[in-house]
């Protein structure tokens, strides 16, 4: 099962995954149709990514009257029915992150699919900060980072430990 | 028939008579200037009088995008400012990234026009298309980025927002306009026209879809021109990593680094000032513009000293050669500062360190007397750098007033005008025309000054091997592709340094899957020529001429002491009869009518 991966450290902020999530699901660039957000703190120019990370536990699945949301036990996704959708804006009410909101036009509810595998925001992250990873990988590439940076200090330290 | 790329509506803002309205983007228009600064400059063209005096409330302000603004084209989100520029007295167009371009357009406006002068100081709050007029006395007086913070905390935290910083406000000839409060159109002193006009900012936000004419088409176009910045080993590797800092080692290596105010041109502390020192120093990380896959900004820190904590955006190469080699100073934290400092003012820090560095050596010379220097102007002074600047924006004695008027003026002021490292009166750039002979073509043909960003042509003599840097043959021929290139693409609203890898097929493609207008490569090129020929008739209308397209005295005569290309001088006139040849204009350097018409412009005689 594969993952969004996000990672602040790496964003650089520009946004473009912002227009081409917006543009895969609609056509058109409108950042408030994406499903994807950057968020920009200009004090210290630091850029943080936020998007739908498919609860186990959707509180926003749980709350919606018409089962337009449901959690795809093998994919991971948590799906959304436009079809059921009555618009009532619970599962906006629900999400704790935000990320399950209205599209531009203020009507229509819209969410992350991964883009069913292909994710389009990540085509255009040359930083690598999201990216589509299985699920497993995700903790150990934090890991290997850690690890790598301790690399040099374990092996001046095994000097004269190990025989 | 124009399909996508464009939201159709520019806004008028009178502010004399503080009224708005809304008028049709023109398809005739749009189609032979695109966008940006050919179509902004048409506009300039059409209603300001090329001899107006720039800070008169004749003169007007355009804030244009380009059709591919707030799209997923690479590097698209360029905003720019078109005006007669007052440092220069040519037509000005001053381009920067940030996010106010695409957020104009989604706030359903292709541009702005700004006219007339307030009685009193107003900013201007877009919101998704209702345009309110607001006062900002409060906001006078504010720093750049206190300005972006107080703007948004009165409108919108996600506004996006451009400013001008006390340079502006006080006419400073070096002021910039600064976008989301800290990207700057830096050159030609656009801040201080802003500022005559008493508007401290805009605000916009808005909501509105951007389309592709050709959505399939486009996305193709995006998908390879991506790629290719991704391999690409300047934009896609030396300046994510290094930032355009990466350029001091390199032309400092070729010896066409001026150092001391161009009174030599290598400088041996480089290194201490490079963008490899500045990342392994001060890089906290890397920012990108708009839709920016390059994300050559740097976010940086200073870590020790006495100016220690100190943060903001940069510098960029040409900050650190100004503030740098310029002023014979290789302490990379003085130089941050001195950028930090100009991007609260609002100052643009190439002008910013030349002119430091004319003071210098006036100073230094015995020219400008010791009791007008508020302290020693020596060359290599970290503390006489950095005090300057804040003279400079401050402007609170003569000295500091002198500063802020650029290196001709405080030239002249001494009797030296010939110390000041300028052409057309605007401070050229971190590349000696004595080492890089197109260069000095490019600069003395730019139709905004000094400047490096209208023909880039180190790209050809430095930075891919091919033409000898030394040579003056064949020179001529790539600064007009070059110059009529860079017209185009900034009209698109696309960066520069795209070019590092994408070619002028790449950016017609891009241009004409967006609007679905038709167009090539010799086309696309075509565009550029028309706005390149249409600057230079604004510019003769102003009064310039053949003998305005120079370089300083110091350029052409004196030998180069030092380094790789010691004993070098400049021979401009080897290439510019032959460039004005290629371009279809007389031995004056006047556009023959033949060429108007080819590129269907004759009205604008």
């Amino acid at each position: 099962m594969k993952v969004l991966m996000l990672d602040p450290v790496k964003c650089t902020g520009c946004r473009a995954c912002m227009d081409a999530c917006s543009f895969q699901k609609t056509g058109v660039f409108n950042p408030f149709d994406s499903r994807i957000k950057i968020f920009t703190f200009l004090e210290d120019l630091t850029f943080i990514p936020t998007v739908c990370t498919q609860c186990e536990k959707p509180y926003c699945a749980e709350v919606c009257p018409t089962a337009a949301l449901v959690k795809n036990p093998e994919t991971g996704i948590v799906e959304f029915i436009k079809d059921k959708c009555i618009g009532c804006k619970q599962c906006v009410v629900a999400c704790p992150w935000g990320s399950i909101k209205m599209d531009h036009s203020g009507k229509e509810i819209i969410k992350c699919d991964n883009c069913f595998g292909d994710p389009a925001c990540t085509k255009v992250c040359k930083p690598e900060a999201i990216t589509y990873v299985e699920v497993e990988d995700v903790v150990s590439f934090k890991q290997r980072g850690v690890a790598q940076a301790y690399r040099e200090i374990g092996k001046e330290m095994a000097k004269g430990v190990n025989p | 028939m124009i399909k996508g790329g464009y939201q159709g509506k520019i806004l008028r803002v009178n502010l004399t008579e503080h009224e708005v309205k809304e008028e049709e983007l023109r398809e005739d228009w749009a189609k032979k200037f695109i966008g940006g600064r050919g179509y902004g400059t048409r506009i300039i063209y059409d209603e300001v009088d090329p001899k107006v005096d720039p800070l008169s409330p004749e003169n007007k302000v355009v804030i244009a995008t380009g059709p591919l603004d707030g799209t997923t084209a690479p590097s698209s989100g360029r905003v720019m400012v078109i005006t007669k520029g007052p440092l220069t007295g040519t037509i000005a167009c001053s381009n920067a990234g940030g996010y106010f371009g695409p957020m104009l357009k989604r706030a359903g406006f292709d541009m702005i026009i700004l006219e007339g002068k307030s009685k009193e100081p107003v900013y201007l709050w877009i919101n998704k298309g209702k345009v309110e007029i607001r006062d900002a006395k409060h906001l006078w007086g504010k720093l750049v980025d206190e300005s972006d913070r107080l703007m948004r905390e009165e409108t919108h935290p996600e506004a996006e927002t451009m400013e001008i910083g006390p340079a502006g406000e006080k006419e400073s000839l070096l002021a910039n306009v600064m976008f989301n409060g800290h990207r700057a159109s830096g050159r030609t002193g656009v801040g201080a026209v802003v500022g005559s006009k008493n508007l401290k900012g805009i605000v916009v936000r808005g909501n509105l879809s951007i389309k592709a004419g050709d959505p399939d088409k486009f996305a193709e176009a995006v998908k390879v021109t991506r790629e290719i910045l991704a391999q690409n080993p300047v934009a896609g590797g030396g300046l994510p990593m290094y930032g355009t800092a990466v350029l001091v080692n390199i032309i400092n290596s070729v010896g066409s680094f001026p150092t001391r105010n161009a009174q030599d041109s290598y400088f041996p502390e480089a290194e201490k000032i490079s963008g490899e020192t500045l990342r392994a120093r001060n890089l906290v990380r890397n920012e990108g513009c708009s839709d920016c896959p390059i994300a050559c900004g740097r976010v940086t820190e200073i870590k020790e000293g006495k100016y220690k904590g100190e943060h903001g955006g940069g510098p960029e190469y040409e900050s650190v050669w100004s503030f740098g080699a310029m002023c014979g100073i290789s302490d990379l934290d003085a130089v941050l500062m001195a950028n930090y400092l100009c991007d609260r003012y609002g100052i643009d820090t190439i002008s910013a360190g030349s002119t430091v560095a004319c003071a210098m050596e006036l100073y230094e010379k015995g020219y400008m007397p010791a009791k007008d220097a508020p302290f020693p102007l020596t060359f290599g002074s970290s503390d006489a750098l950095v005090e300057s600047i804040r003279a400079m924006g401050e402007q609170k004695d003569e000295f500091g007033k002198l500063l802020s008027q650029g290196s001709y003026r405080l030239g002249e002021h001494y009797g030296h005008p010939e110390l000041s490292m300028s052409v057309k009166k605007q401070e050229f750039p971190a590349y000696d025309p004595r080492g890089i002979k197109g260069m000095g073509l490019q600069y003395a043909t730019s139709n905004r000054g000094g400047c490096h960003v209208r023909g880039y042509m180190t790209a050809v003599e430095v930075l891919s091997p091919g033409l000898d840097r030394l040579a003056y043959e064949g020179k001529a021929a790539p600064n007009k592709f070059l110059q009529d290139l860079t017209a185009a693409l900034d009209s698109s609203g696309i960066c520069l340094f795209t070019t590092f890898g994408l070619q002028a097929k790449d950016l017609a493609q891009l241009y004409s899957s967006v609007t679905g207008v038709d167009c090539d490569e010799a086309e696309y090129l075509k565009i550029g020529e028309r706005i390149w020929n249409m600057e230079r008739l604004f510019n003769l209308k102003a009064g310039f001429s053949r003998k305005d397209d120079t370089l300083p005295s110091r350029i052409l005569n004196e030998p180069i002491k030092s380094g790789p290309s010691k004993g070098e001088i400049e021979e401009l006139d080897k290439m510019l009869d032959e460039y004005y040849s290629l371009r279809g204009w007389d031995k004056n350097g006047v556009p023959t009518k033949n060429k108007l018409k080819e590129l269907d412009i004759e009205d604008l005689l």
